[in-house]
C-alpha cells in the first residue's frame, strides 16, 4: 500500500529491522534456557550461555594434575591431557592463582623440589620429578584457552532416565499426563451437548443462560478453592486425581461452551432444517451433523484445555498435591527445584525444558486451531 | 491402583457415562415418557421438545453451578465467618475485612496489583499492536508472528525459570550468566550510551507520558472552562475529578524525571534484580508481558486485516503518511478489539499467581493479591481473611464481568 506508483518506501527496511529485533528479544530468553540445558554445571556457572555458541578464549578454573606415575631411567613422570578432549588451544598457563598466565605453551617450568612441568598448546602435560611423588598433592594448573562449543545430553539423562534421581522429572511427567488427558477429554463432550442446546434449540431462558456463561468466563477460580476443597473433603474425594479432573472440567466448561456455541451458531441453517424436515431427531442432528462439522472448534478448545491443564500449578496445588509427594506434577516439581536447587541451572533448565517441550510441540503442530479458537473466543 | 490405569478408566467411565446419559435419557424421553404415538402423539412431541434442551444442558449446568457459581457465594459467606476451634463457623460480620485492612502486606499487594493492572495490559497491547502492524507488512511475517506467539504455550512456572536465568546474578569479578547483568555491566559510567539509555530515553518517555496526561486533563476540563453549551453538574464533577487525577499523575511524572536525572546509578556492579524494591515488580511484569504480547498480537492482527481497504486507499490519496494511516485510520477502527484485548489481559493480571509464587513468593515487596490470598488460605490457614482477599479479586473483576455480559446481550438482540 505504501509503495504505490512504484515508489519503494524507505520504511520497509526499518520495518524488517524492527521486526527482527522484536523477534530476537522474544526468542532470546527461551533459547537461553534451551542452550543451558545442554551444558554442564561447570560451563553454566562460569560463563553466559551466549558465549557457548562460538569458540571462546577464556580463563579456566584450576585443574589439578592427576594420572599414573611412570618410572623410567630414574625419572618419575605423569603425563596426560588437562582437558580430556580435543579442540582446546592453550594460549597461556600458570601454576599460581596470582599469575595464571605466567608461562607460554610448550615452556618447561621448574616447580622446585626437582619437579618440572610442561604444558603443550593442546593441553598435553608432562610432569617429571627425580623422586617419587608419594602422597604429596600434585600441582594445579591455571590455563587461558580457546574452547570450541561443547554440549552434552547428560542433563536429560539424569533428569528423565535416572530412577534414583530425587530431582528427576519422569514421575512428575507421567502424573501431569494423567491429570491432563481426562481433564481435556471430559469437558468437551459435556460442553458440546450444552453448546448445541444453546445454539440450535429454542427454549425460554436461553438468552439468560448464555449471558450467565459469558459472566462465568471471567470468575476467578481463586474463589472456588476453599469451598470446593471443603466439598471434596465432605464427599470423600479429598485430594486426588478425581478431584483435580472434576475441578479442571468445571473450570474449563464456560470457555468450552462459549467457544463451541459461537461456532455452532455459524453453521448453515439449511442443513439442520433439512435434516429436521427429513425426520431427524435433535439427538441425530447433533451426533451426525453438528458434531462432525464442529471439529475445528472442538480442536481449538482441546488445545486450550490441554495447555491450560498441563501448565497449571494452582489447581494441582489445591486439589491434588498432598504431603506424600507421590502425585507431584511437573510445575510443582520445578517450583520445588527452584527452592532447593536454585543455583543448579543444569538441573533447573533441563527440568523446565522437559515440561515446556510438550506444549511447544502441540503449539507448533496445532497453531492454526489455536489462533482460530482465540479469534472466536474473544473478538466480537 | 496405578494412576495411569485410573486415568484410563476415568476417561472410559467419564466419556462412556456421558454418552450413555445423553443417549438413554433421550431414548427414555421419546419412548417412555412422551411417546410420539397414541391419541396424544402431537402433544407428547411438543412436551418432549420442551424438556429436551434441559436434558442436553443438565450436566453442564450442574458442573457450572457447583464449580463456579456456588463457590462465589460460599466464599462470600466464608469471608464473613470465622472458624471456631472444635468445628463450626461463627458469623463475624466484616471482621475479616478489617483484619485484612490492618495488614500492611495486604496494602502492598493491592498497590502492586494496581501497578500490574496499568503496566501489563498497556505494554502487552502496545507491543502486540506493534508486532501485528509490522508483521502484516513483510513476507516472513507469519514466522515472526508464530515466534512471538510461542510464549503463550509456556507455563508461567516455565517462564519463571526462563526469566530467573535472565535475571541471574554472579558476584563482581566473575562472568555474569544472566543476560541482564551482562548487558548492565557493558555500560560504563559517563559513556555516551549510558547517558542515552539511562538518562535521555527514560526522561523522554516519562515526559511523553506527562504530556499525554496533561493533554487528557485539558480535553476533560475544556467544556467546563469554556462554558460552551449547557454542562450538567455530574459531568463537571467527573471532569474535575479526571483532571485532578491527571494533574497528580503529571506531578508524579515530573518528580520522576527529576529523580531519573539526579539518580546515581551503580555502574560496574552486578545487580540482584529481583530484590530491588519497587523495580522488581517491573521485572516480574516483564514475564507476563512477554507471554501476553502474542495473544494481543494475534487478535489485533486479525482486526487490522479487517480494516476496509477503501478507507486506507482514501487516506493515501489524501496524502497521509504511514504513521497517520496507522494512528488516525486503522487504530480508531479497531478500538473495539483493543478494548477486548485490554480487558482480557486485565483479567489474566488479576489472577496472576504462578509467576510471583515461583519467582519471589511475595518477598521484597512484590506481593500480589492472588499470592497473598494463597498465603492466607494455605500457609496461615486463615480461611476468613483468605476468602476476604478472594472477594477483593472478585470485586475487581466484576466491572469487566458486567461489561462483557452487557455486550453479549447487546449482540444477541
Amino acid at each position: 500500500m505504501d509503495n504505490i506508483v512504484g515508489k519503494k518506501s524507505g520504511l520497509t527496511w526499518a520495518v524488517h529491522i524492527s521486526m527482527a529485533l522484536l523477534v530476537a528479544l522474544w526468542l532470546f530468553p527461551t533459547v537461553g534456557l534451551f542452550v543451558s540445558s545442554f551444558r554442564t554445571a561447570d560451563q553454566i556457572a562460569t560463563s553466559g550461555w551466549w558465549s557457548s555458541l562460538a569458540t571462546q578464549e577464556r580463563q579456566n578454573p584450576a585443574i589439578r594434575i592427576e594420572g599414573d606415575v611412570v618410572e623410567a631411567d630414574g625419572q618419575f613422570t605423569i603425563s596426560g591431557n588437562l582437558f580430556g578432549r580435543h579442540g582446546v588451544t592453550v594460549s597461556a598457563w600458570g601454576t599460581n592463582s596470582r599469575e595464571p598466565q605466567a608461562y607460554a605453551p610448550g615452556q618447561t617450568v621448574d616447580l622446585g623440589d626437582g619437579q618440572r612441568l610442561t604444558v603443550q598448546e593442546n593441553g598435553d602435560f608432562v610432569l617429571s620429578s627425580a623422586t617419587d611423588f608419594g602422597d604429596q598433592r600434585l600441582p594445579r594448573v591455571f590455563t587461558t584457552a580457546t574452547t570450541p562449543p561443547e554440549f552434552t545430553l547428560d542433563n536429560y539423562r539424569a533428569i528423565l532416565f535416572d530412577p534414583k534421581n530425587v530431582d528427576g522429572m519422569a514421575k512428575a511427567f507421567f502424573n501431569t499426563l494423567t491429570v491432563t488427558i481426562p481433564a481435556t477429554i471430559i469437558p468437551i463432550l459435556v460442553a458440546a451437548f450444552a453448546a448445541y442446546a444453546l445454539a440450535w434449540m429454542d427454549f425460554p431462558g436461553r438468552a439468560l443462560l448464555i449471558a450467565a456463561i459469558v459472566g462465568l468466563l471471567v470468575v476467578p477460580l481463586q474463589l472456588a478453592l476453599i469451598p470446593l476443597l471443603k466439598l471434596h473433603n465432605d464427599v470423600g474425594i479429598g485430594k486426588s486425581y478425581l478431584g483435580v479432573w472434576l475441578a479442571h472440567t468445571g473450570f474449563g466448561l464456560p470457555l468450552a461452551i462459549y467457544l463451541l456455541r459461537n461456532y455452532m451458531v455459524g453453521l448453515p441453517r439449511d442443513i439442520i432444517e433439512n435434516a429436521k424436515v427429513d425426520g431427524a431427531t435433535d439427538f441425530q442432528i447433533f451426533t451426525r451433523i453438528v458434531l462432525p462439522l464442529s471439529f475445528p472448534a472442538l480442536a481449538s478448545f482441546a488445545i486450550f484445555q490441554f495447555l491450560w491443564t498441563w501448565n497449571d500449578l494452582l489447581v494441582a496445588l489445591v486439589f491434588l498435591l498432598d504431603a506424600s509427594g507421590e502425585t507431584t506434577v511437573m510445575t510443582k516439581q520445578i517450583v520445588e527445584l527452584m527452592g532447593t536447587r536454585g543455583g543448579n541451572w543444569e538441573i533447573l533448565a533441563t527440568a523446565a525444558f522437559v515440561s515446556i517441550a510438550v506444549p511447544l510441540l502441540v503449539f507448533f503442530l496445532m497453531q492454526r486451531y489455536l489462533v482460530r479458537g482465540l479469534l472466536t473466543g474473544s473478538v466480537k | 491402583m496405578h494412576p495411569a490405569l485410573q486415568g484410563l478408566i476415568t476417561i472410559v467411565v467419564g466419556v462412556g457415562g456421558c454418552v450413555a446419559y445423553y443417549y438413554f435419557s433421550n431414548l427414555f424421553l421419546d419412548k417412555v415418557l412422551f411417546p410420539a404415538r397414541g391419541p396424544q402423539a402431537g402433544r407428547n412431541i411438543n412436551r418432549a421438545n420442551m424438556i429436551r434442551p434441559w436434558l442436553f444442558l443438565a450436566p453442564a449446568l450442574i458442573a457450572l453451578g457447583l464449580y463456579l457459581a456456588y463457590p462465589v457465594f460460599a466464599t462470600l459467606h466464608l469471608s464473613l465467618t470465622q472458624r471456631v476451634t472444635g468445628g463450626g463457623y461463627d458469623f463475624v460480620g466484616l471482621d475479616n475485612y478489617a483484619k485484612m485492612g490492618a495488614e500492611p502486606k495486604f496494602w502492598e499487594a493491592l498497590q502492586n496489583n494496581m501497578l500490574w493492572l496499568i503496566v501489563v495490559p498497556a505494554a502487552s497491547t502496545a507491543f502486540g499492536l506493534l508486532a501485528a502492524q509490522l508483521s502484516d507488512r513483510i513476507r516472513w511475517g507469519n514466522i515472526a508472528k508464530s515466534l512471538i506467539f510461542m510464549p503463550m504455550a509456556i507455563s508461567f512456572v516455565g517462564a519463571a525459570v526462563i526469566w530467573k536465568l535472565v535475571y541471574d546474578t554472579r558476584p563482581e569479578g566473575q562472568d555474569q550468566i544472566g543476560v541482564m547483568n551482562a548487558v548492565w555491566l557493558a555500560f560504563e559510567e559517563g559513556s555516551i550510551w549510558s547517558f542515552v539509555f539511562f538518562k535521555a530515553v527514560p526522561v523522554l518517555l516519562v515526559a511523553g507520558f506527562a504530556l499525554a496526561v496533561v493533554w487528557i486533563a485539558w480535553v476533560l476540563a475544556r467544556p467546563a472552562v469554556r462554558r460552551s453549551g449547557p454542562v450538567s453538574t455530574g459531568r463537571t464533577v467527573a471532569a474535575a475529578l479526571g483532571a485532578l487525577v491527571a494533574l497528580w499523575l503529571a506531578y508524579e511524572s515530573l518528580r520522576g524525571i527529576i529523580g531519573i536525572a539526579m539518580a546515581d546509578l551503580p555502574y560496574g556492579q552486578p545487580q540482584t534484580w529481583l530484590t530491588m524494591p519497587f523495580w522488581n515488580n517491573f521485572f516480574l511484569m516483564a514475564v507476563l508481558v512477554w507471554i501476553q504480547t502474542g495473544f494481543a498480537m494475534v487478535i489485533l492482527s486479525a482486526a487490522l486485516r479487517g480494516v476496509p481497504e477503501d478507507s486506507i486507499e482514501a487516506a493515501i490519496v489524501d496524502g497521509a503518511n504511514p504513521f497517520q494511516i496507522f494512528f488516525q485510520i486503522k487504530v480508531p477502527q479497531i478500538m473495539g478489539t483493543i478494548v477486548v484485548v485490554w480487558t482480557t489481559i486485565t483479567i489474566v493480571v488479576l489472577k496472576v499467581f504462578d509467576i510471583v509464587y515461583a519467582m519471589t513468593n511475595g518477598q521484597w515487596q512484590t506481593q500480589v493479591l492472588a499470592n497473598y490470598m494463597y498465603d492466607k488460605l494455605f500457609r496461615a490457614n486463615d480461611w476468613g481473611v483468605g476468602s476476604a482477599a478472594a472477594m477483593v479479586i472478585m470485586l475487581l473483576v466484576t466491572p469487566i464481568l458486567v461489561w462483557n455480559v452487557y455486550n453479549a446481550r447487546k449482540e444477541m438482540r
